[in-house]
């Protein structure tokens, strides 16, 4: 309860596409070195919420938002804020992994390639450090240079994990990035994002409540584009306060 | 029980009829699905066998790379017309093909929904405009254009680079040809490479963008090496289209049988030899089998462009799912 330290915070945060109201009035804190936990019915605006916070949203046509998301502090909405720095804090991991039509290498390198973030002779290096992160190196140590779309499913995930990583971000936000997973695969990524909390700020989309109990330290409880419930995993998971947030952990919607 | 089995022999009964109906129109739209099938054979074995009296009495090498074309002499050497095919073609893919990519790029990539819908249906009706308005507009416009400014400027460098030597006092040519092809394929190509650009998942472009890459980068390093070979297979469509034009490359390039060596010199490519040949002069011997070859030629070149282009394509879709 010390540690609630805000990384990420929204203020009257609301989404639209064209004319429908997607995400209302959401004022939340994402606490530092901490997973947090989007939980809700499908369509209450969960991912909408994930892609406010590294200005996805901006990708959907007629899409709008109004309101403050504060990074460290600073609107990242704010005019003066390019977008590419706000995308490059904040790594991403999909529903399914999409690796770039490259080398497993590549993958990791592109990021830290385009931002320029390492001399040649270091790339190498932090290549196989994020492929040890994420968990994939001793599986693909041999093969660096065949293309990323030859590796399994789970093992692409882990790509895609490590190639976020590897642009260096203070967050890694999660849609459901377990959901087209094996159970194994599965778990490989939840273990490899309880070790990341150490150093980063996980968020994550999930509508598997197990998930929620193994993985959160806080949780967010959405329903009908609303924040109904937020605070440390203990209490909103355990005693919810709230009528709405009871019925969904005990299964009636 | 009686009754029941007698239910029972009726509905077999109706159920055979029905399957025998079925088993028909099967056989029916089978037939009417291997139509264009047979036709292509059809048309091949009719050219084939049309074009045998030349195929037999000269030489394959010295029919394809003989530059005389002097059919009352008997001497039929179709190198100009196909090499004129290829400058002409070459030019057209020379200023299609990069604003054609970028276009589909832009509309893909960049442009709003809007102009995605606005701009598509226009690029759909510079399709359907008939090949022999362009080649009006390339004969009043174009025509005069490469006489009167482009090769008086170009010419100018014709010593050190001779594909800009300026021989030619007209301007019916092969860049006149070229530019009128161009635009005539062009909405082929932005429109093929436009879908195939559409088939490239929208995840891979947020996991490229979700690390901090511009559009741009995102674009060059994660769209178009996937849609390459997609966008590879747009522009050999485009190739087949141009090399198949008639009346509207017949009207600008000058139709001069020989072997351009320069931009400006005229060009008489395949189609417009067919065109402008079949018909008359037919008393000449071996003049028909000639021209038969001259068809044979261009049908086997663009019946294989669209094929490799169909599999490329059918590859782009299979990946994409």
């Amino acid at each position: 309860m010390s540690r609630l330290i805000p990384h990420l915070e929204t203020q009257n945060l609301s989404a639209y596409y064209g004319a429908t109201k997607a995400i209302e009035d959401v004022s939340i804190i994402i606490p530092r070195n901490q997973i947090t936990v989007i939980i809700g019915p499908s369509g209450c605006g969960k991912t909408t919420l994930l892609k406010c916070l590294n200005r996805f949203i901006e990708l959907e046509e007629h899409a709008r938002v109004e309101g403050k998301v504060l990074l460290n502090g600073e609107d990242i909405y704010s005019p003066l804020i390019d977008v590419t720095e706000v995308r490059k804090k904040s790594g991403l991991l999909a529903q399914r992994p999409y690796p770039l039509p490259m080398s497993i290498f590549d993958n990791v390198a592109y990021g830290m390639r385009i931002h320029g973030l390492c001399s040649r002779r270091e790339l190498a290096q932090k290549v196989q450090y994020y492929l040890q992160v994420a968990g994939l190196w001793e599986e693909v140590k041999d093969r660096l240079h065949a293309p990323a779309s030859q590796l399994s499913i789970g093992q692409q995930q882990r790509l895609c994990l490590a190639r976020g990583l590897a642009v260096e971000p203070e967050i890694i936000l999660g849609d459901e990035p377990t959901s087209a997973l094996d159970p194994i695969s599965a778990q490989h990524i939840e273990q490899r994002l309880i070790e990341l909390k150490q150093q980063y700020t996980v968020v994550l989309v999930s509508h598997i409540l197990r998930q929620a109990r193994r993985l959160a330290d806080y949780v967010v409880f959405m329903y009908m584009g609303k924040v109904v419930e937020a605070g440390p995993a203990q209490q909103v998971l355990n005693h919810p306060q709230h009528e709405r947030t009871r019925a969904y952990l005990s299964g009636e919607f | 029980m009686g009754e029941y089995g007698l239910l029972m022999n009726n509905l077999r009964i109706l159920r055979s009829r029905r399957a025998k109906l079925d088993s028909w129109v099967r056989r029916i739209f089978w037939m009417f699905s291997a139509l264009p099938f047979l036709l292509v054979l059809t048309i091949l074995t009719a050219l084939w066998l049309k074009a045998q009296p030349l195929l037999l009495a000269h030489p394959l090498s010295k029919l394809l790379l003989g530059e005389a074309w002097r059919p009352q002499k008997g001497e039929f050497g179709f190198l100009p017309f196909i090499s004129g095919t290829i400058w002409v073609t070459g030019v057209a893919l020379f200023f299609a093909v990069p604003i054609c990519i970028l276009t589909a790029v832009y509309l893909s990539e960049y442009a709003s929904g809007r102009v995605q819908r606005l701009v598509k249906p226009l690029l759909d009706l510079l399709a359907a405009i008939p090949s022999v308005v362009y080649g009006v507009w390339g004969v009043l416009t174009i025509v005069p254009w490469v006489e009167e400014s482009v090769a008086p400027a170009l010419g100018r460098w014709g010593d050190i680079c001779p594909i800009f030597a300026s021989a030619n006092p007209t301007g019916y040519s092969v860049l006149a040809g070229g530019v009128v092809l161009a635009v005539m394929i062009a909405p082929f190509i932005v429109a093929i490479a436009y879908e195939v650009l559409q088939t490239v998942p929208a995840g891979l472009r947020q996991a490229s963008l979700a690390l901090g890459a511009t559009r741009w980068q995102t674009v060059k390093y994660a769209v178009l090496p996937r849609a390459s070979t997609g966008i590879f297979a747009s522009v050999i469509l485009g190739c087949s289209r141009a090399l198949g034009e008639t009346m509207a490359v017949l009207m600008v390039a000058g139709n001069v049988a020989q072997v351009p060596r320069s931009i400006f010199d005229a060009a008489y490519p395949l189609p417009a030899l067919i065109a402008n040949n079949y018909g008359e002069m037919m008393s000449i011997p071996l003049y028909d089998a000639a021209l038969m070859t001259a068809s044979l030629i261009l049908f086997l070149i663009v019946l294989a462009l669209n094929i490799f282009s169909i599999l490329a394509l059918r590859h782009v879709l299979r990946e994409s799912e």
